[in-house]
């Protein structure tokens, strides 16, 4: 009787200390970084329950376990056996039955939890994104917007109806608590809804290839003042954009992902970089060199594997696009701004 | 080295490259008869590499001699039903035997020989993660066709697949050498098809490994597509590979199957069984139902990639998430495969060290089998996050919590095991304490993935990876070693170092119990599963750095058991008696044991766990009935 009441006490006490650790390293009360949407709430509030829980089962395992290591251990030189108990049927029910319990209380919580996740508000503003390799594109329909960096209103629900074009991605931001996978040929929703203004990173979380580390965009919460401002400031642009060929080629690389791939201020990245390559004279990997003008680059978009720039790999990883004349016109006079 | 050359081994591999250029040279030859190209990047073209691992691995198993047998037999000659040994020390386990003791030792060799080179793997990219930023797996690198992030990607990934098969070998290897013992068999039902699940797991590790030198693959063990149906040709040998260590997984388990249900001890009850033996059967059941889907779905990005089928291509009217579904069909059931064994040694050996009965021994054998059957129905808690059809998460999360109530069930049991006991811990015991502790931290860590609303941010995160970590370190790696430790005199007749042994626990334990715990701290922040390098800005690094030190500590750790288990072979002080003074049959008599086990057949006459009761011995021998030498 004794050994139980000592037991007791001890579990009582690991559990406390254990969920003390846990909640000083910040794993307890939320899950670390800071929440910024609403959905977190359900989430951080259904893992603090998870924690206590696990707190109080590992103690009730763990401390017993120890506590026999040093009360029932085999003295030097003793050879005796320890009490023969084969089992007792109560007890086993019992441990079964409780945790039962356990599970049927949890499978509700987590119910709950993820109805109040998935809740939806029709009034929610639409977003499309495009995840391809190694980069997010976001369109802000209504305002004809393209954009590499996702700017939302704190306060207000948000749909992100997702796809990729490659293979497949998976947009988390970790301060939302969500992740949800963007998967070609199909559109994935994403409704969260910001509740803290900041700067955030969206980052890939479905390994992608070679540089899924890197596959991580700026999102940027701001206040619905601020967020309109941003988008009459964005919407002016693009209407004036709209409107000169140069322009209208930005949108265009912008909306295909083009610089995923291609940075336009010289850091190589998976494939050449934009700076200043009108005109420059340039290596393929056949040892040829040739100076870049319009019917090359307008070979290298249509058919990128016709030829391929030394030190980069073959076949090439570039997808084969479609544009019709007028658009590579604009792509190229755009590409030609770029020293 | 002569000795070496004439083995079985040595042919099988000279046969293995023979048929490898066999193969690849008719696909190149009708490609050429074609007009279609005939090289690329690594020589051979895809086709070319396939069928002619395809072929290799096929030679391999003629060249060997396994098959020698059943080809007599095809062509109408009789073969000894009882076959002589012909090789003595170490030759024994390069040949081809089909005594199960040596079929076990030669699986848990080759399980190790996978673990050195996974665990080395691991090292690798660990210390590329000591830091943010690429530090030497930088762009500049180019090894083996592919650029530092690549090669970080392939190393990850073959650590995760080679590290599965060196398990599902390792438990085979346990099996194969302690069920027939436990049971009171000569042998496994058919030790022809035993050697054959074995010496086909050898090509099989080869051409899994071989996707290293072309190219690599960057998926994860996983191999989702489309990612995988865009990767260089090492993706192929990684699906071959897989593909053929399925064969081994699946006939070795049918073999454990029958042996556990027709080979029993005269008096040997269900409920009489050693609780190993349940565990096994429980494994084995998985094994050999489930193994096929992963055959499958790898069988059909193969085909995918090589005859343009879009199975999976959304383009050609495929669907990239019905490959999750038949993956995790599997692979969910295979991390019950990993850890039932191990659950079993847990429970084998806890009682002897304890000196009392296995408290509740229906309840665990029944939890085993019920862990098996739930665990069948969980599989879509992987894809939470996949697309699929949302309501479907919450089925799976119920079925999946369930789970924990047939392992608690475990945990309650081992506890009261070791209540009121006389415990001792040498080695071994120390091993199976650290498996129940680190297999309690995964068992805990596992609800949160379970209920979806959490999983939301733990998926594909450090979280997870710590999570397995620990379960299959607890449920395998640590029983594992136990197991080693436990019947290694059995097999040699000499023990292993016990300094060393607890220098090997005390040095492995903690540094572990940091690294996982570390990796579910940094997951939680924010750091993702599978990157090569991660965000300054997360505040992770001096995490980093710490897991990395105590990864190194591990690696040590398992070092000097290397030695201390490659030492004691020859060294190791003699202990040819019952060392750990257990009940069970196999210590009954000296150790190493002769070919066919028991001298004479032994018979079930009490309970497996009865320590404390007097006189209530589990087996004992009986003459064997004159002239009908049956086995
Ligand atoms: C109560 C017990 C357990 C529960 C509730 C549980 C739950 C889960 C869940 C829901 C996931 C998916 C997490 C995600 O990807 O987001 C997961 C992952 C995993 N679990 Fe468990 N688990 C349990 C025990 C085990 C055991 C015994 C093993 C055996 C080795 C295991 C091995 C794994 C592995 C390998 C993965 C990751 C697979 C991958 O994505 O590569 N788990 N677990
Ligand atoms: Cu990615
Ligand atoms: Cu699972």
């Amino acid at each position: 009787m004794q050994h139980f009441v000592i037991v007791g006490i001890l579990v009582i006490i690991t559990t406390i200390l254990t969920y003390l650790g846990l909640d000083v390293a910040g794993l307890a009360k939320q899950q670390h970084p800071i929440a910024a949407s609403a959905q977190s709430v359900s989430i951080d509030q259904l893992w603090q329950w998870e924690m206590i829980v696990i707190s109080f089962l590992f103690a009730v395992i763990f401390v017993p376990m120890m506590y026999s290591l040093v009360a029932f251990r085999q003295k030097k030189g003793e050879m005796k056996d320890g009490e023969h108990m084969e089992g007792n049927t109560s007890l086993e029910i019992a441990w079964t039955v409780i945790p039962l319990f356990l599970v049927v209380i949890f499978a509700y919580l987590g119910g709950w939890s993820l109805g109040e996740v998935r809740r939806v508000d029709p009034q929610a503003l639409v977003i499309n994104v495009k995840g391809q390799q190694f980069t997010w594109t976001f369109e802000y329909p209504e305002y004809g917007i393209i954009t590499n960096e996702l700017h939302l209103p704190a306060d207000r629900q948000v749909v992100l109806k997702m796809t990729s074009i490659d293979v497949i991605h998976s947009f988390w931001v970790p301060e939302f608590r969500i992740k949800q996978d963007v998967v070609p040929g199909r559109i994935t929703e994403y409704r969260v809804t910001p509740t803290l203004v900041g700067n955030y990173k969206v980052r890939c979380a479905e390994l992608c290839g070679t540089s899924h580390a890197y596959m991580e965009n700026a999102v940027i919460v701001n206040t619905q003042a601020d967020y309109d401002a941003w988008i009459a400031e964005q919407a002016e642009l693009a209407k004036l954009a709209a409107q000169t060929p140069e322009g209208q080629g930005r949108l265009l690389t912008v909306r295909n992902g083009c610089t995923g791939c291609h940075s336009l201020d010289g850091t190589p990245l998976t494939g050449p970089t934009w700076f200043n390559i009108f005109g420059k004279t340039e290596e393929m990997n056949d040892g040829s060199t040739l100076v870049i003008d319009e019917a090359y680059l307008i070979e290298s978009i249509l058919n990128p594997n016709a030829k391929i720039v030394a030190g980069f790999p073959s076949p090439s990883v570039m997808p084969a696009f479609v544009f019709s004349d007028e658009e590579l016109a604009n792509i190229i006079a755009y590409i030609k701004t770029l020293k | 080295m002569k000795k070496f050359f004439s083995s079985a081994l040595a042919r099988g591999l000279l046969w293995q490259v023979i048929g490898f250029f066999i193969g690849a040279g008719l696909v190149t030859g009708i490609r050429a008869l074609m007009g279609l190209t005939t090289t690329d990047t690594f020589f051979f073209t895809e086709p070319a590499w396939v069928l002619g691992a395809l072929f290799g691995a096929l030679s391999f198993l003629v060249g060997c001699g396994v098959m020698d047998d059943w080809i007599k037999w095809a062509r109408g000659i009789d073969t000894h039903d009882n076959h002589e040994e012909h090789w003595h020390g170490w030759e024994k386990y390069i040949n081809v035997s089909f005594d199960h003791k040596v079929i076990g030792i030669q699986y848990t060799m080759i399980a190790l020989l996978l673990i050195a080179i996974g665990g080395t793997f691991a090292m690798i990219f660990r210390t590329e993660l000591a830091a943010s930023q690429l530090q030497f797996l930088t762009t500049d690198l180019k090894l083996f066709g592919q650029n530092g992030p690549q090669l970080y990607n392939t190393l990850m990934s073959l650590h995760g697949i080679v590290m599965i098969i060196s398990i599902l070998l390792g438990i085979s290897g346990i099996i194969n050498y302690a069920v027939p013992l436990l049971i009171g068999a000569a042998d496994m039902s058919f030790p022809r098809l035993n050697a054959f699940s074995y010496w086909i797991a050898v090509p099989a590790a080869i051409t899994l490994v071989s996707s290293l030198f072309l190219g690599g693959f960057d998926t994860g063990w996983t191999g989702y597509p489309p990612l995988s149906a865009r990767a260089p040709v090492g993706m192929q040998m990684f699906f071959m590979g897989v593909f053929i260590a399925g064969w081994s997984s699946i006939l070795g388990a049918l073999n454990v199957v029958v042996t556990v249900l027709r080979m029993r001890a005269k008096g040997m009850t269900a409920f009489k069984m050693p609780i190993f033996v349940w565990a096994g059967l429980a494994t084995s059941i998985i094994a050999m139902t489930a193994t096929q889907f992963i055959g499958l779905a790898f069988q059909l990005v193969m085909f995918q990639r090589l005859l343009g089928m879009g199975f999976f291509d959304p383009t050609k009217g495929g669907n990239p998430v019905l490959f999750q579904h038949l993956f995790w069909f599997y692979s969910h059931p295979a991390v019950y495969v990993f850890i039932l064994p191990g659950l079993g040694v847990i429970s084998e050996l806890l009682p002897v060290f304890v000196r009392k009965p296995l408290y509740g021994y229906r309840w665990i054998a029944m939890s085993s089998i019920g862990i098996a059957l739930v665990g069948f129905v969980v599989w879509a808690h992987h894809m939470f996050t996949s697309s699929m059809n949302e309501y479907l998460r919450v089925p799976f999360m119920y079925s999946t919590l369930l789970v924990s109530v047939p392992t608690g069930v475990k945990f309650f049991s081992w506890v009261a095991t070791l209540w009121k006991g006389k415990i001792s811990t040498p080695t071994p015991m120390l091993f199976v304490l650290g498996a129940i502790v680190v297999f309690l931290m995964g068992g805990l860590s596992g609800p949160p993935h379970a209920t979806v609303s959490t999983d939301l941010h733990l998926h594909d995160t450090y979280f997870v990876v710590g999570h397995f970590h620990d379960t299959i370190f607890g449920g395998f790696v640590f029983p594992f070693f136990a197991a080693i430790y436990y019947w290694f005199p059995k097999a040699t007749g000499r023990r292993m170092n016990e300094f060393w042994g607890k220098v090997h626990f005390w040095l492995m334990t903690p540094s572990f119990f940091i690294l996982t715990f570390g990796m579910m701290y940094v997951g939680l922040l924010g750091m993702r599963r599978r990157i090569a390098d991660y965000d300054p800005a997360l505040g992770i690094d001096t995490a980093h750095l710490i897991l990395t030190i105590a990864g190194f500590a591990i690696f040590f750790s398992v070092l000097i058991f290397f030695i201390n288990f490659f030492y004691s072979i020859k060294n190791g002080e003699k202990a040819e008696g019952n060392l750990w003074n257990s009940r069970s049959p196999e210590w009954q008599v000296p150790s190493p044991m002769s070919l066919h086990n028991y001298p004479t057949p032994i018979e079930v006459i009490g309970e497996p766990y009865d320590y404390g009761l007097k006189d209530s011995p589990y087996t004992r021998f009986v003459e064997a009935p004159k002239g009908k030498g049956k086995h």
